[in-house]
């Protein structure tokens, strides 16, 4: 196989899962961002072709002018679509619906909810970790990962807690694509049934709620805001709206909740300092968010010819913003391919993107993983006591997630 | 130096002192003024630095430009008084404004 260097640059396609899945795309990352930061793709069969966006300043431009940059034109992922369901939802809507839209949901992870979320979300980790194995090999991505974030996606939603391994498996069937070659389910049909069942569930939740008085959770505040509460009216809008929500609170939390058990196990230096001061949690989660970015990339399609980074853009192209590649350019980030626990400026880092389109979520994803830190370190405080005994196995779907589907563990005590 | 009085969620109140031609996100995050985190830098990009100006100082500062206000109108409690600190740069002009800061930013 070629070398990222020697691959004529006009060949160069990072949009192929193979190298996401070997960590071999980060080569051409490099290069692409050196020597064509702005670079065009017209061999890709999969998608068809595209634009990388590959330099964080480049990618934070793209994010600011949605009124040239839409994600409602073609949707927001390099493939057209993604979820199949032919009708967006509020992350992929242009303003000023998609404003209207995101503010209804808004106060669910707003800096005094989170406070009051703080307490139930120490609670459940605490019960996680008490429940987990010592001296033996666990998988850290099912007891720990997606237990924990899916505890909490039910509690967001308030979903009843005893079902919640629904939201799991709906999070997964909506994030895969049979058509690309994923595992998770045998047809798109298979699919689209799994999805109507998901969309049943919520409607008769959302009734539920409609007709009681409103409450701190996601449905009922969907239900009760203006500019929502019609919108069960409209099915495929709300069920790609509670897939943003699941995939969005699950998928991507769960990998960095994976993510930072390898990173430090990967550099013991820094296991070692978060042992010695534990206080820098707060600055080792937004670092290992930078270090997993689990969602790989955003898609804009270009609404009108325009130049970008000394490139013409035709009306209609396919610009793909590349998060994992923003986040380790070193003109913006010190030293981005070192994993450094106590950075002067963690949170400058793109994992959450930029712009009106900015993850709602962020500050509730670090306080998950705050609060996982903070109770794990408190019962299990010597560096590799937390021991990554196997390979991570990564997940399978696509090249948009950046996860794991396994992760051997071991507490060593 | 230009005085810049912040007061914070729960009533604090904040004095500092900065050098003219930073931006008042700057002046906090520089101080550890709680509530402003400046996540994008102060590109414009974030809203992590959304405060409130005093409505006394208000028509001394800059008019809110495209960015800004599209910025804003994602963030959580808005009003007549709110400003992205990253664009609004401090000047003698402004020397001793009242800024109050939220809980935190998202
Ligand atoms: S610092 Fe990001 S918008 Fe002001």
């Amino acid at each position: 196989m070629l070398s990222p260097n020697e691959v004529p640059l006009d060949q160069i396609d990072v949009a192929d899962a193979e190298l996401f899945r070997s960590d071999a795309v980060f080569g051409y990352f490099d290069r692409l961002r050196r020597e064509d930061p702005i670079h065009y793709c017209s061999t890709n069969k999969l998608y068809g072709p595209y634009w990388s966006v590959t330099r964080f300043k480049d990618i934070v431009e793209v994010e600011t002018k949605p009124q040239i940059f839409s994600s409602e034109a073609r949707g927001i992922t390099i493939e057209d679509d993604t979820l199949g369901l032919g009708t967006p939802m509020f992350i992929a809507m242009d303003p000023p619906k998609h404003g209207e839209q995101r503010m209804s949901v808004s106060p669910a992870v707003s800096p005094e909810n989170l406070m009051n979320l703080e307490v139930g979300i120490r609670q459940r980790t605490n019960e996680v970790l008490d429940g987990l194995p010592v001296n033996q090999t666990f998988d850290w991505v099912d007891r720990v990962s997606i237990e924990l974030t899916t505890q909490m996606l039910a509690i967001l939603f308030g979903f009843p807690q005893e079902h919640r391994r629904m939201l799991t498996r709906w999070s997964e069937v909506g994030s895969a694509s049979p058509e690309s070659g994923s595992s998770v389910v045998e047809s798109p049909e298979a699919r689209m049934q799994e999805l109507h069942m998901c969309l049943g569930y919520f409607t008769a939740l959302w009734h539920q709620r409609a007709a009681a008085e409103p409450q701190p959770d996601l449905i009922s505040m969907l239900a009760h805001a203006e500019a929502t509460r019609d919108m069960p009216s409209r099915p495929l809008e709300f069920l790609g709206n509670l897939m943003l929500l699941i995939i969005g609170g699950n998928d991507t939390t769960r990998s960095t909740m994976s993510g930072s058990v390898l990173a430090l196990n990967r550099n013991p230096e820094e296991y070692r300092k978060l042992c010695a001061r534990p206080e820098l949690v707060t600055s080792f989660v937004p670092e290992a968010i930078r270090w997993q970015t689990p969602l790989t990339h955003m898609r804009r399609t270009a609404l009108c010819d325009t130049m970008l980074g000394g490139k013409q853009i035709r009306k209609g192209d396919r610009i793909v913003m590349w998060y994992l590649s923003g986040n380790r350019d070193p003109q913006s980030i010190e030293r981005p391919d070192e994993f450094i626990i106590d950075r002067k400026n963690p949170r400058h880092q793109i994992a959450f993107g930029f712009g009106i389109h900015r993850c709602l979520g962020n500050r509730l994803a670090e306080l998950q993983l705050r609060v996982l830190w903070e109770e794990a370190l408190k019962r299990w405080n010597k560096p590799m006591q937390i021991e990554v005994v196997g390979d991570p196995v990564p997940v399978d779907t696509s090249i948009i997630f950046r996860g794991f589907s396994h992760l051997p563990v071991r507490i060593n005590a | 130096m230009i005085k810049i009085h912040f007061v914070d969620h729960g009533g604090t109140e904040r004095s500092v002192e900065v050098e003219d031609g930073i931006s008042l996100m700057e002046a906090a995050t520089q101080n550890l003024i709680p509530g402003i985190d400046g996540d994008c830098g102060g590109s414009c990009a974030c809203a992590t630095c959304h405060m409130h100006i005093d409505p006394e100082w208000l028509d001394r500062l800059p008019p809110i430009e495209d960015q800004e206000n599209q910025m804003l109108d994602i963030v959580d409690l808005r009003d007549a008084d709110s400003r992205l600190g990253c664009q609004v740069k401090v000047s003698p002009e402004l020397d001793g404004i009242v800024v109050r800061t939220p809980i935190g930013q998202h």
